[in-house]
């Protein structure tokens, strides 16, 4: 993995020292609320429902152990013992004190880590695929681009101040795990017409308020133009973007306004005028210094189906059933990618405690090449762990919590933090994803209804990702009464789709039987082979809606 | 935040976090700030809520609290209580760990 140079170590070291200043004088009463709070923000540290609240960045959802480990130890010395792994692949802790933000971020860096870029009207967390450089078909690891991407995009002067934030996402495969077309800029690493890798850059896709699928506005880009054709996109956004309308100041409102065919165009001449005096191209010998830090690890010559996998299947059947639904296929034989599921019925979606982190770095040790990866759906994965070690690998995720077998599943959700902890919630999120996996607890059940991927929001800016869910799920605000508004069809994949509402919302006491009611529909009208969004597509909305209002 | 506030409220309190760590409180009728809505001053009517409001002022100025507002209190089975679920969350801690916040430490009352 990516680790820091002088540069970035200065950086980081030097933020640090920065916002320290700038906490101890507000701590001494010296700034304002108002001239602190963009301070903060440009620093992950927000101010929720019960305290403060910091989003520290996890580059492309890639940890290392020790960073793991530091992200335990942040969360026992100054939280409450625990983290919540979000859907931009990042940890928030929900309790700090501020005066405790300056040595939480002096221990943050120490790991190479820091909070810069989680929040504020700039270029985010880029994410990506979390199967990154271990899928059989991606075109090249998608990190190597997401990191060069990172770089450029850190404190960049002229993007800092954007009309409003900016979320990049990046795949190598053609499965989309990385919700590509629901970013601001969602790319796609493809094979250029001289064999090598080039990106198709989806633009003005998202989520919140105002729903949008992304558009291909650039196609094919080289490598060496990757960088001056974002920076165009991002020059467009800038000079056009909504500034004096917060509900319109995403690029995707531009994107929708203009249309995709005058984006490309304004995007090409602005992508011209960069080079009117000789090319601006990202140098081949950058590119290669990237790469390197994500060559694969020293994989061992080993089998695939090792025999003692086989017999540990027969005697474990729980262990079997973990293996199908949590463990992945690996581009290298012999190996296995692990996903580990932070949705235990009873829990809290993302969620993981202090000896859980430390649990998973120790496994990653012992596993996988001391490495971790944070998923958009909020679960984590160890990529390289050789089939021979799954079974001593589960025991010790099932001792400890971690090894729930329920991997894209209905009791697998996105839940957004909600109510429960965010300052911008109307509702709810958490204990309405609690009360359906409980519902759904069976493991036979689960099965038998197969791929369901539920995500809640408890508010309109859809942290949740409800506009994508398969079945989702928005909480509203009627009077000081809570309300939850379902959507059916939305997909993140590669076949990006939005929901169609139902309906009428549903009271806290209803949703989980509306849920119930709707798996019910898909059960008795599905086909042999057909998962619940395939139903869906087939027969439409009619016959959900005709029987989740039939007694109204 | 302020969309929470009922303007039609009659009977109100006034809350807040404290600088230093976050914490909610609530304003007391001496001035202070208590970590606890039972401790909280209660306002009958517009113009009072306004003075109450207008109370927080030098903590404010003193930066001891960030963000003061209005928010409407209820009467239920005798006691007062925050109207709103969100009110009802910040004085309690999240519903969904009844081990966190003040839920756990003694201060709902």
């Amino acid at each position: 993995m990516y680790r820091y140079d002088e540069f970035d170590h200065a950086l980081v070291q030097d933020r640090v020292k920065q916002f320290s200043g700038q906490v101890q004088r507000r701590l001494a009463g010296e700034i304002t609320e108002d001239e602190f709070k963009p301070l903060r923000l440009m620093n992950g540290v927000y101010l929720q429902l019960h305290a403060y609240m910091l989003r520290v960045a996890v580059p492309y959802g890639t940890l290392s152990s020790r960073q793991m480990r530091m992200l335990a130890h942040i969360a026992r010395k100054y939280d409450k013992g625990y983290g919540h792994f979000t859907t931009r692949q990042n940890i928030q802790y929900n309790w700090p004190a501020l005066k405790d933000i300056p040595a939480i971020l002096e221990d943050l860096a120490s790991v190479e880590m820091h909070a810069l870029q989680t929040s504020g009207n700039c270029i985010r967390n880029v994410t990506s695929d979390q199967y990154a450089g271990v899928a059989a078909n991606e075109v090249e690891d998608p990190r190597i681009w997401s990191e060069i991407i990172r770089q450029w995009s850190t404190l960049h002067p002229e993007f800092s101040f954007l009309p409003r934030k900016f979320k990049f996402a990046v795949t190598g495969a053609p499965e989309d795990r990385a919700a590509i077309r629901v970013h601001d800029i969602g790319i796609e690493l493809v094979k250029g017409k001289d064999g090598r890798t080039a990106f198709d850059i989806y633009v003005g896709g998202g989520q919140g308020r105002t729903p949008m699928i992304g558009k291909l506005i650039g196609k094919a880009i080289s490598q060496e133009n990757l960088l001056t054709y974002l920076e165009a996109i991002m020059r467009v956004y800038n000079m056009h973007g909504r500034r004096d309308h917060l509900f319109k100041s995403r690029i995707k409102i531009l994107v929708h306004t203009i249309g995709e065919e005058e984006m490309r165009r304004q995007v090409e001449e602005e992508f011209a005028a960069m080079q009117k005096d000789g090319p601006v191209e990202l140098p081949k010998a950058e590119i290669e210094r990237i790469q390197a830090y994500f060559a694969p690890p020293a994989y061992e010559t080993l089998e695939n189906d090792p025999a003692e996998l086989n017999e540990a299947f027969e005697k474990t059947p729980a262990f079997a059933r973990w293996v199908k639904q949590n463990v992945a296929a690996h581009k290298v034989p012999g190996y296995a990618i692990a996903n580990i599921s932070l949705k235990p019925v009873g829990g809290v979606a993302g969620d993981a405690s202090s000896e859980q982190m430390e649990k998973v770095a120790e496994l990653a040790d012992a596993y996988s090449f001391s490495e971790i990866r944070v998923t958009h759906e909020q679960n984590l994965v160890l990529a390289d762990v050789p089939q021979k070690d799954l079974f001593a690998l589960w025991q010790e995720l099932d001792a400890n919590g971690l090894g729930t077998p329920n991997l894209g599943l209905i009791t697998d959700q996105i839940v957004c933090p909600g109510l429960d902890y965010c300052n911008l919630a109307n509702a709810r999120s958490i204990p309405i994803g609690q009360a359906i996996a409980k519902k759904f607890e069976d493991l036979d059940r689960q099965n038998d209804i197969g791929e369901l991927k539920i995500k809640i929001s408890g508010c309109i800016n859809a942290c949740g990702h409800h506009h994508v869910g398969h079945i989702g799920i928005l909480g509203v605000d009627k009077k000081g009464t809570e309300f939850y508004q379902v959507s059916l069809g939305g997909s993140a994949d590669e076949k990006t789709s939005l929901g169609d509402i139902t309906g009428p919302a549903f009271t806290e006491d209803k949703i989980v039987g509306a849920v119930e009611n709707i798996v019910e529909t898909y059960l008795s009208e599905r086909q042999d082979g057909e998962r619940f969004l395939d139903t869906y597509r087939r027969i439409g909305m009619k016959p959900f809606k005709e029987k989740l209002y039939a007694a109204h | 935040m302020a969309q929470h506030s009922n303007k039609m409220a009659q009977v109100q309190a006034v809350t807040a976090n404290r600088l230093i760590d976050g914490v909610v409180v609530y304003l007391t009728a001496k001035g202070a700030w208590s970590e606890k809505l039972a401790d909280a001053a209660i306002a009958e009517g517009k113009e009072a809520a306004e003075a109450l409001l207008a109370k927080a002022n030098p903590a404010l100025e003193q930066q001891e609290i960030v963000e003061p507002y209005l928010f409407e209190i209820a009467e239920e089975d005798g006691t007062l209580v925050p109207a709103s679920v969100r009110e009802r969350i910040r004085m309690a801690g999240p519903t969904v760990r009844l081990d966190l916040g003040k839920q756990a430490e003694g201060k709902t009352a």
